[in-house]
């Protein structure tokens, strides 16, 4: 793709991630930066691209590496964000 | 697959995740929003297997790679305590930067001399800011987990040696975007490891959150930047999404 698609995303993107969580609780600062977490776990597709194209050992076992902590990153942070926002209702079932 | 419908099935991953942060950031909606990001991730990670650049090559190791950062991922995910869970986030995020920092080495040892002037500037920045992003969440991990102390660690000219590494870090940033050689990259991973341990080492105990906070948008970016290089849309949007609501 040409590079100034790639960079026209990115700008617009920006833009887009700016305006919605602009308007975030403050009680809820914590899960939305637990699932931001998450989301850049997406680094994954990044790591199983590069390891599927992987030429030497070396490539290989660096990017295996990466799939293996990119995958902690994504999954572990959607359980925990997950979890998070269960403790949330639980207390406001409580305030009932 | 069709390349057109494999782009068409990635923008819906990237809706996901715009959906899910807009999720997030309402109580009635935020689960719903996590939701919503997992089904996007889960498309996404499964969609890379079809694309028509895909070689099928070292597949069983790479799904091995993943079930095996399931198994750790999940159970440590469940297990932690409530009281726990910012360190975790901190630890997660430290992997993810991790990642990015060794996708950007991996596909410049790959791309070699072919990279055009941008790559490798992308992938300079994603070495960098990735490397520090996973020693800083390291540090922050071990504060919050008592590891190590809470209070800020401020060692005689601190300020002078960590204005140093940064100097030192621009400067090989430098001599790696014009001489291109493994090793000067190298050194450049390791001065900015250094930098992140610096870097996070003078921060109380009330502050580690923001630093959490912006230690997470340091890693959206870099996954921003190798999405640039990779020529990845998908890494671009969720990557600049995370590294902007890193601003709140």
């Amino acid at each position: 793709m040409e590079a100034i698609a790639l960079i026209s995303i990115f700008v617009l993107a920006v833009f887009v991630g700016f305006e919605v969580v602009s308007k975030v609780s403050s009680t809820l600062h914590t899960p939305l930066m637990s699932g931001a977490n998450a989301i850049h776990g997406i680094i994954l597709v990044g790591a199983i691209i590069v390891a599927d194209h992987a030429k030497t050992n070396l490539e290989l076992i660096l990017s295996i590496l990466a799939v293996v902590l990119a995958t902690i990153n994504m999954v572990g942070g959607f359980v925990v964000t997950d979890r998070m926002l269960e403790m949330f209702k639980g207390k406001k079932k409580e305030g009932k | 697959m069709n390349t057109f419908l494999y782009d068409l099935i990635g923008l819906a991953a990237g809706v996901c995740f715009i959906l899910a942060l807009k999720g997030l950031s309402h109580p009635r909606t935020a689960r719903r929003g996590n939701t919503l990001g997992a089904i996007g991730a889960t498309i996404a990670t499964v969609l890379v297997f079809f694309s028509s650049e895909n070689e099928h090559r070292n597949l069983p190791l790479i799904l091995g790679a993943i079930a095996f950062g399931v198994l750790v991922g999940v159970p440590a995910a469940r297990k932690v305590q409530m009281t726990q869970m910012p360190q975790l986030v901190a630890l997660f995020n430290g992997v993810g930067g991790g990642a990015a920092a060794l996708v950007a080495i991996v596909e410049y040892l790959h791309l070699g001399t072919e990279a055009t002037t941008a790559e490798v500037i992308a992938t300079v920045f994603t070495v960098v800011v990735g490397c520090i992003s996973f020693s800083g969440s390291i540090i922050t991990f071990l504060k919050l987990q008592e590891l190590m102390t809470t209070r800020p660690v401020i060692f005689p000219a601190g300020r002078f040696i960590i204005a140093a590494t940064l100097a030192a870090v621009i400067g090989v940033a430098g001599w790696v975007i014009a001489a291109l050689g493994t090793t000067p990259l190298l050194i450049l991973a390791g001065l900015s490891l250094l930098f992140g341990v610096l870097f996070v080492l003078p921060v109380g105990g009330a502050d580690v959150p923001i630093v959490i906070s912006l230690l997470n948008a340091f890693t959206g970016l870099t996954v921003a930047a190798s999405g640039y290089v990779l020529q990845a849309t998908l890494l671009i949007i969720a990557g600049t999404l995370v590294g902007a609501s890193g601003t709140i």
